[in-house]
């Protein structure tokens, strides 16, 4: 891999700037693949007011660095990048962005796949949500755990 | 031993603090030791954790399991499955 970040932080961001800065001077590249996540405004048939993502600062840097390093193994990618917000957020708030480039599209889908999947089962970052009826904890999802182990069965 | 145990999320808010020291000695010096003398010594710690059903555990901030050793100065968290993304 050629230019890999990660970001995490409170302040909103710009995902053109940033898929630019994975672009820029590496004419190899010919296929960009992103995911964007995004806060809903209800979880659980419940109404979400707003949102608080806690983190494990310097662990939650560290293993999100790892994860790219991983892809970056396994996959043909040229480029890649983690923006992970924390804090207060709302719903239509922008929350993670992934984008990974690579010469071909099949590498760039599979390698953006890889690092969302093994993000949410990874990454130490919690979700409490603010409800009509209070504040809660997200809990994970058997669905996440599956989606990881996917890539471990060599899929 | 001293050890930083440190707790996060609802553990943390469960526990009413986000840290302490160990600094009596374990055994073994893996994960399931520590968590079993963390249990011994604290009963509000050992209800925590039956209420929370799955913990997750990091070593020096990699995630592990309770095979993984902790070594001496080492810090140790807790806490409940991620929810990121």
């Amino acid at each position: 891999m050629k230019r890999s970040k990660v970001l995490v932080q409170e302040a909103d961001f710009d995902i053109a700037e940033h898929t630019r800065w994975l672009r820029a001077g590496l004419p190899e590249i010919g296929a960009v693949a992103s995911f964007l996540g995004t806060v809903r405004d209800m979880n659980e048939a419940s109404a979400v007011k707003s949102m608080t993502l806690e983190h494990y600062p310097g662990m939650t840097e560290k293993s999100l660095e790892n994860i790219l390093k991983v892809a970056g193994e396994r996959f043909e990618v040229v480029s890649a990048l983690i923006i992970h917000r924390v804090g207060p957020l709302h719903p239509e708030d922008q929350i993670v962005f992934v984008a990974c480039s690579s010469a071909h599209r099949q590498q760039a889908f599979l390698a953006c796949e890889f690092v969302m999947d093994y993000l949410k089962t990874e990454a130490p970052f919690w979700k409490k949500e603010d409800t009509p009826s209070g504040a809660r904890w997200v809990s994970a999802r058997d669905s996440d755990d599956s989606a990881k182990a996917r890539w471990e069965q060599g899929v | 031993m001293n050890v930083k145990v440190r707790f996060f999320a609802s553990l943390k808010e469960q526990l009413g603090r986000d840290a302490q020291v160990v600094s009596e000695p374990f055994s073994p010096s893996t994960v399931a030791g520590l968590r079993q003398h963390l249990c011994a010594s604290d009963p509000h710690f050992a209800m925590a954790l039956a209420e929370l059903g799955r913990v997750r555990v990091a070593v020096n901030q990699d995630m592990a399991d309770d095979h993984t050793d902790v070594p001496q100065g080492a810090e140790v968290a807790f806490f409940p499955p991620v929810t990121g993304g």
